[in-house]
């Protein structure tokens, strides 16, 4: 990997969002959001379709101006500031790669605006061009590239500028499967490479949790929870959030029917909704007989649905997955569930 | 599933009637430039039976004193001509340009207001505009003739590439934005150079509708020194006999300069046509 580059990319920045807040006519599309993204960071914004996730990443980026509060950068307040003004990069979830340039050209433009001199344009575009695998590419235009190529030149044209921080809208959600876990796995490897401040939107659960240093879940404009992938999927604030993140969805069940069909013997107090994630449920010779209902193999794991008089679950087990009719006894690890109130508030 | 040669041979035949159809009045404008007679040939056969290049001597020579009527008036119409054009696509990039990308007020208004003036034929508009440019002593000018051209050619290019620009992703000049640049570079470095196809289709088109703009033109221009050349033709019309020998090589060599414009923005205008369908 190119040294200079490596260096130079260290540019880190802090960004801080101080009771960020949007609105769209009288539709608030954000609430009040005040957190802070470190040096260095992977946060990952995630949150279903039409939550804000990507309306905040443009107003981070200055494309949206803010009904109310303030963005810093490294301490400096860019609400006022115009795009360019932010240094900071931002690759679209189409690309936005320019069609009548190389891409040379395109990873050059950035840096011919802010009037660099040739030799040193020449230099990071070579640099970059060597990072990303696209010294072959060079004097294509966008038009005869793959898709997996088009999004590493987008990657490559925010590099190259060395910004304060990177933002990414979506940027996989255009690529087939197997080309989204490549390109995911050279994003993580790039930014532990580069260590710098990225803000990453998706509505990628996986993505989000294999990605994050930290993940900021948001519903509606509002921010649910923040923390680490780990914090998120084992001690989720609400069932909201319990319920976005994990693959299959965590079986949620309530509360008074466990009790009375003697799955346990107490419920915490104010709790009315209990969430059992799939791998918590073991199959055990004496545990509670159950018929499976359906099953979905995975080749490496299978997911047995599970019918137990009337409650319906989905079990995660890695191997001798039972046949579709069998009865199966089952037991649910006490210590894994979740306990939620009225509100669907964590317990 | 490729189709069968008896289905090819049909679609060719049909298209070859088409053509066929459509280029024998062209042909027989043709036969009538070069065969030496000012009267109609009652033959309906469009290829000429005597040869002669004289109707083209007696247009293209025509005087008037010392002024060589023919060269004055092709300059009239190619000045006004490209005059409206680059008046008309200039104007319109920057009006149709804010008026895909931004909102602002009065431009539902003004949108609007361009559709309505395209509702009316022109000639509606000939007594109002004969007194307007009367006032400005504008009359028998090719400036008062541009400026009335462009009334109707604005508008109709501001439609044309409005629909075009708004086919583009605004994520191209948000790039911009965010590497560095203004919505003046996004206009001029991304959007324009991107917008060729349409800038060919509507530049012609604001050609052709002067180049071949008759009542207008015959209103304003009274001498014939500031004729454009669809007006000098009806010269050849008379009131007792018409020279339709002189009016069908006048026809030809108007016709000459857009064939060749055509021909040679061919590549623009196939392109930009479909682009602007499919995109978006």
């Amino acid at each position: 990997m190119p040294l200079r580059l490596c260096e130079s990319a260290r540019s880190m920045a802090t960004v801080t969002l101080d009771g960020v807040g949007k609105d769209h006519g009288k539709a608030q599309i954000l609430g009040s959001l005040s957190f802070e993204i470190a040096d260095g960071e992977l946060l990952v914004l995630v949150g279903p379709s039409g939550c804000g996730k990507s309306t905040l990443l443009r107003c981070i980026a200055g494309l949206d101006e803010l009904s109310r509060g303030r963005i810093l950068v490294d301490g400096r307040d860019v609400t006022q500031a115009a795009p360019r003004d932010r240094d900071l990069a931002m690759v679209f979830q189409n690309y936005a790669l320019y069609p009548h340039l190389t891409v040379r050209e395109n990873l050059a433009f950035g840096l011919k605006m802010r009037k660099m001199p040739a030799a040193e344009i020449a230099q990071r575009v070579n640099d970059v061009a060597l990072l990303l695998g696209l010294e072959t590419l060079l004097e294509r235009t966008p038009q005869k590239l793959s898709g997996g190529q088009c999004q590493r030149v987008a990657i490559g044209r925010a590099l190259v500028r060395t910004p304060k921080a990177f933002l990414f809208d979506e940027p996989l959600s255009n690529l087939d499967a197997a080309l989204r876990t490549q390109m995911r796995v050279e994003l993580k490897r790039l930014h532990q490479r580069l260590g710098a401040t990225m803000i990453y939107v998706t509505h990628d659960q996986v993505e989000a949790m294999t990605l994050a240093d930290r993940i900021a879940v948001l519903r509606q404009g509002v921010l649910q929870q923040l923390g680490t992938p780990t914090e998120l999927y084992e001690r989720p604030n609400n069932l909201f959030v319990a319920r976005f993140l994990g693959t299959p969805e965590i079986n949620v069940v309530d509360g008074k029917e466990l009790m009375q069909k003697q799955f346990m013997a107490t419920l915490p107090d104010r709790a009315v909704k209990v969430g059992i994630r799939p791998e918590s449920i073991h199959f055990v010779a004496d545990g509670k007989p159950a018929r499976v209902d359906l099953l979905e193999q995975l080749g490496w794991e299978s997911l047995v649905h599970l019918d137990c008089d009337g409650v319906r679950l989905v079990a995660r087990v890695s191997a001798n997955a039972p046949t579709v009719g069998a009865t199966v006894g089952f037991k649910i690890d006490d210590r894994a569930l979740h306990y939620f109130d009225r509100d669907e508030k964590r317990l | 599933m490729k189709p069968s040669l008896a289905i090819r041979i049909s679609i060719h035949a049909l298209l070859l009637a088409a053509c066929a159809i459509t280029l024998y009045p062209v042909a027989w404008v043709v036969k009538t430039a070069v065969t030496p007679r000012q009267s109609f040939s009652p033959s309906p056969n469009p290829w000429p039976s005597t040869w002669s290049l004289s109707n083209f001597r007696d247009v293209l020579g025509t005087h008037q004193g010392a002024t060589w009527l023919f060269g004055r008036q092709l300059l009239n119409s190619l000045l006004v001509s490209a005059s409206v054009t680059i008046v008309g696509v200039v104007l319109a990039c920057g009006a149709a340009y804010a008026l895909s990308r931004f909102r602002f007020i009065g431009r539902d208004f003004s949108l609007r207001g361009f559709l309505l003036s395209q509702m009316f034929p022109g000639v509606v508009t000939a007594i109002p505009l004969y007194i307007l440019l009367d006032h400005l002593q504008l009359l028998n000018s090719l400036a008062g003739l541009v400026l009335v051209y462009s009334t109707t050619a604005i508008p109709f290019c501001v439609f044309m590439l409005k629909g075009y620009f708004d086919s583009l992703p605004h994520e191209l000049e948000e790039a911009v934005l965010l590497d560095g640049g203004t919505h003046f570079d996004a206009f001029f470095r991304v959007i324009l150079p991107l917008s060729r196809p349409a800038l060919a289709v509507t530049a012609l088109f604001s050609f052709l509708t002067a180049w071949n703009e008759f009542i207008l033109a015959a209103t304003f221009m009274s001498r014939p020194a500031s004729y454009t050349l669809p007006v000098a033709m009806q010269n050849y019309v008379g009131d007792f006999s018409t020279e339709w020998g002189h009016f069908a090589a006048g026809a030809v060599l108007v016709s000459l300069p857009v064939m060749l414009l055509f021909f040679a923005l061919e590549k623009h205008l196939i392109g930009g046509l479909t682009e602007g369908a499919v995109k978006g």
